[in-house]
């Protein structure tokens, strides 16, 4: 019932970068669940505290053990680790 | 001074007993909000869950008020419910409702599952919750149900806080 999906991505609502990363996860028809964090910066300790950084979109991939943020880095993660031989 | 309490129409509403209906809407916590099922917080322990007037009306503000002054948070998962958006339950949670997360619901579609809507007289197209309690078991059996008959009704806290300490 509670099963997790590994992937979690935060974002912001509206955020274009972070609809670009969602558009890759959906792409690949990876499962994933998404926490929304508010538009001002000083609003995002629990981003800063994954990541690092309170810059979204940042994802936490469980199946590799990996955060990172920056929608272009994710990305070009996604497509070396899901993207198979296409 | 009399003053005049609206009575509310009969709410065909989960009693002590009935298996509260689930549902999944965004949790809102100090941090973050995401999709969260009533079941899925059941499943960690028994849950409060506070149906209440949009945020900033003073029902809401007075409930959150006593049940921080109470300290229940600390003795039950306490959540809200109510059709304020997740940016309002953000500000409301920097103020008060100390430990608890709040249910986003502005469709109002929770109260209908759970019989507690209100249509708000002078506010077009507007349904919210009537106030409510429902202490709820680790399988959403509701061990104490209070839903208000009036307008403005407020809970019966100290029958609230018995049932909490029986659990």
């Amino acid at each position: 019932m509670s099963d997790e999906p590994p992937i979690t991505l935060y974002r912001l609502q509206a955020c274009p970068f972070c609809e670009r990363v969602v558009r890759k996860l959906d792409e690949y028809g990876l499962d994933y669940r998404s926490r929304f964090v508010e538009p001002m910066h000083s609003d995002r300790n629990v981003v800063k505290r994954i990541s690092g950084k309170r810059s979204v979109p940042a994802i936490v991939d469980e199946n590799t053990g990996l955060t990172m943020s920056e929608s272009g880095n994710i990305v070009e993660y996604l497509e070396k680790t899901y993207g198979g031989e296409a | 001074m009399e003053f005049d309490v609206v009575e509310l129409p009969d709410a065909d509403h989960p009693e002590v007993g009935d298996t509260a209906p689930d549902f999944t809407r965004p949790l809102v916590n100090e941090e973050f909000w995401e999709d969260r099922s009533l079941s899925s917080l059941t499943a960690e322990g028994p849950v409060l869950l506070v149906a209440h007037p949009m945020d900033g009306a003073f029902p809401a503000t007075y409930v959150w008020n006593e049940i921080d002054d109470r300290g229940w948070a600390d003795d039950v998962d306490v959540v809200g419910l109510s059709i304020s958006t997740p940016y309002e339950h953000a500000s409301l949670l920097d103020e008060r409702a100390d430990g608890a997360r709040l249910f986003a619901d502005p469709g109002a579609g929770v109260a209908e599952q759970y019989g507690i809507e209100h249509d708000l007289d002078g506010m077009a197209g507007i349904t919210e919750h009537r106030p409510a309690m429902f202490l709820l078991d680790g399988d959403r059996t509701v061990e104490y149900a209070w839903v208000a008959s009036e307008w403005p009704e407020f809970p019966e806290y100290d029958a609230v806080e018995a049932a909490i300490e029986s659990l």
